[in-house]
């Protein structure tokens, strides 16, 4: 045998991700025997802890999973609860939760975008060195995610964690003289999302191509983003004989009550993390799934934006599966955000009542909404005074570790298909790889300690 | 030495058990972030940089909570390598939500969320830094606020005493002209006991605060807590508000404990 033997590459702490977490790669030789995203964030409880608790809490306790996506469980929590109690939230108070939410998707993908993923594409180590290069690129991105945490903080009180939001609706409802400014900077920012689309769509892409299933929520006359209807765009091949990528196969969807019997977690003893299957088989969830389900009902600028930065036309059914571009999707669904944050402010009415009464019974309820990252579904189960008796989460980053770990090993592979590397380039792949989904490893609500995998290599 | 050529002052950002929303507050200032990278070398941020430089640091911002037997070893190497340490957030100052653990049976928790608990390797609590290894300053808040973020830097730096006040919310409450939600619609409030700093949002949004600073420097739960009784909280509702964000501060621990004795 010529070639080495085995190899194990371990990367202690992941930078520029959201809660630290480890890569873990095997070789023999040049063939990839294991790939993993280890997270050794340690585990936090929530869903015990929030045994016990009223009703009304929830939206509160578990927004303090993540930081960077608070809204999405704020969100998915009152959803969830509403439905056990049988309410439905409607009118302003809706559409503000919408808005609300498009600040967190301006925020939270403009971080991602601008400050934590632009550099893998520009060689440099982060936001700081960047801007030594781009700054007014930099610049840019502060002014677009200033933008975002300005909604957060007039509508939530706060940028992280907001302190607005309750079941039913809002605590205080803001006064359209309130809103009007932001007005003034959204507009201002929707060129700014603009120009952004067209900056990332000049890098330079490697070639890749995913074929996890893509799992998004759907609305039948918007871009999903706060409800909708689990929604399953399968991977190529697995309806028709030919392999093409670019083009969407139909969609099957299943009713958000029957989540838990489609999406299955399941803890496997090599990686130490609990990891799902949609339906037996492995699925990401995100802006290339969301995309890929819902582009078609894109604002017209945002669509145009997307067709001139090369992701074709979702409305022919074009897709998007090369991991390294969701930046570019990213960026298109900051500027639908931009775009649809502005419609929301300029039809805003004062409701008479910023929340309608969410009376506690016995029952269980679902809740999903789009967090940047992905689907976040939630489940309680309540007894007759509104105590929760039972809470499951189900965060996006668990659910697209199959696919992130499928991506490393097939970008390794690849690389080594033409040739052995050295390890600090197959680290810096691996990295990059992992970086284009944006995992969020402090949101994981119940991922493991990596204590066995790291002892002895680090 | 031209201002330039003086080795400018390392910051180091750790994390421990946490959100990542105290840390992600630094890379919210948008319009200081990079003036305060010009005067600062970021040393070591995880979050925000791939690049990372050896100790010793200046200053070390830490977030997050104790709740493993590693995190007690890297506390302990991070105090050695820092000059200040500078606590972030209610978890590195109180322990964080992830304290409510400290309440219940943590082999209980670990078999409602993982199939295999035994897989899990977890401290059964989870505690402040300062349980481990001495801090130069604690900052409150749940998450921190990014005004008082940048006044704790500059002053660490500057070697003077940050000037956050030490007060209750109720002071920002009246600062800022807020009607007082307990006084104007029975409104249960927190304001009294925890301790100023977010510029009391809640209030001013038309709900109660539910202390996610922490308690203020000179509280009187003892007295304040038959006035949640007085508004309509029973028992429970006062030990889980108590028991929030802050479980494991002291006054609220205590005055949560006494409110469940028979
Ligand atoms: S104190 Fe709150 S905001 Fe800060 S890290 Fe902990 S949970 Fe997150
Ligand atoms: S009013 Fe109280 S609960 Fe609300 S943000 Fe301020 S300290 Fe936190």
């Amino acid at each position: 045998m010529t070639h080495r033997g085995t190899r194990v590459l371990h990367v202690g702490s992941l930078a520029r991700v959201e809660g630290e977490g480890a890569l873990h790669l095997a070789l023999a030789g040049r063939t990839v025997t294991g790939a993993r995203l280890a997270i050794y964030e340690p585990p936090r409880f929530f869903e015990a802890f929030l045994r016990g608790r009223a009703h009304t809490e929830p939206p509160d306790l578990t927004s303090r999973i993540c930081g960077i996506c608070p809204v999405a469980y704020q969100l998915s929590s009152c959803r969830a609860i509403e439905d056990a109690c049988g309410v439905t939230v409607t009118g302003q108070p809706a559409a503000l939760r919408r808005l609300l939410y498009c600040g967190e998707w301006i925020e939270s993908h403009t971080l991602h975008v601008h400050l934590l993923h632009a550099p893998d594409f520009l060689g440099a180590d982060g936001a700081v060195d960047l801007a030594r290069t781009h700054r007014t690129d930099v610049e840019r991105g502060l002014r677009l995610k200033q933008a975002g945490n300005a909604i957060l903080e007039l509508l939530g009180g706060r940028a992280i964690h907001p302190v607005n939001v309750r079941l039913g609706g809002f605590h205080r409802l803001p006064t359209t003289a309130e809103l009007r400014p932001l007005a003034e900077q959204l507009r201002r920012a929707r060129d700014d999302a603009q120009q952004t689309v067209r900056w990332v769509a000049g890098f330079d892409f490697p070639d890749a191509d995913c074929d996890h299933d893509l799992l998004a929520l759907a609305e039948p006359d918007r871009y999903a983003i706060e409800s909708g209807t689990p929604t399953v765009m399968p991977a190529p091949g697995t309806t028709g004989p030919a392999r093409d990528s670019d083009r969407a196969l139909p969609t099957r969807t299943f009713p958000l009550r029957a989540f838990g019997d489609h999406v299955v977690e399941h803890q496997v003893p090599h990686s130490t993390a609990l990891h799902s299957r949609l339906d037996g088989r492995r699925h990401l969830t995100g802006p290339l799934a969301r995309y890929a389900v819902s582009g078609r009902l894109l604002s017209p600028i945002a669509l145009q934006a997307a067709q001139d930065a090369g992701l074709g036309d979702p409305r022919q059914g074009a897709v998007c599966r090369n991991p390294y571009r969701s930046i570019v999707v990213r960026a298109v669904e900051v500027l639908y955000a931009v775009d649809e944050a502005l419609r929301i402010v300029d039809a805003y009415e004062p409701a008479p009542s910023p929340y309608v009464e969410v009376p506690p019974r016995a029952g269980t309820g679902h809740g999903a909404t789009e967090a940047p990252r992905g689907l976040l579904y939630h489940r309680y189960t309540l007894d007759p005074s509104g105590t929760v008796t039972d809470a499951v989460l189900v965060p996006p980053t668990a659910q697209n570790q199959g696919a992130i770990e499928d991506d490393l090993r097939r970008q390794v592979q690849s690389r080594l298909d033409r040739g052995d590397a050295a390890d600090a380039e197959l680290t810096a792949l691996c990295e990059r790889a992992i970086r284009n989904h944006d995992p969020c490893i402090s949101c994981s609500t119940h991922f493991l300690d990596l204590t066995v995998e790291r002892a002895g290599n680090c | 030495m031209a201002p330039h050529d003086r080795p400018r002052p390392k910051l180091a950002v750790w994390k421990f058990a946490s959100c990542d929303g105290c840390q992600l507050t630094l890379l919210d200032c948008e319009d200081e972030l990079l003036a305060l990278a010009e005067r600062l070398d970021i040393a070591h941020f995880l979050e925000a940089s791939s690049a990372t430089a050896p100790g010793p640091y200046d200053l070390s911002l830490v977030e997050g909570s104790v709740t493993t037997a590693q995190d007690v070893e890297r506390i302990h190497h991070i105090r050695a390598v820092s000059r200040r340490l500078v606590t972030i957030g209610a978890c590195a100052t109180a322990g964080g939500v992830q304290a409510l653990r400290n309440y219940a049976d943590v082999a209980e928790f670990q078999a409602v969320v993982y199939a295999r608990p035994d897989y899990v390797a977890t401290l059964a609590t989870s505690t402040p830094i300062s349980a481990h290894v001495p801090v130069d300053f604690e900052l409150r808040g749940c998450p921190i606020d990014r005004r008082q973020l940048l006044e704790v830097i500059t002053a660490q730096l500057a070697g003077r005493t940050p000037n956050v006040p030490a007060h209750s919310v109720c002071f920002e409450c009246k600062q800022r002209g807020t009607v007082c939600v307990t006084v104007a619609h029975g409104t249960p409030c927190l304001g009294p006991v925890t301790h100023a700093g977010c510029g009391a949002i809640c209030p001013t949004y038309g709900r109660g605060c539910y202390g996610c600073f922490g308690p203020s420097d000179s509280t009187n739960l003892p007295a304040f807590v038959p006035l949640l009784h007085r508004e309509g909280m029973d028992t429970l509702a006062v030990v889980r508000v108590l028991r929030t964000f802050n479980a494991a501060a002291p006054e609220f621990d205590t005055a949560a404990r006494k409110e469940l004795e028979p």
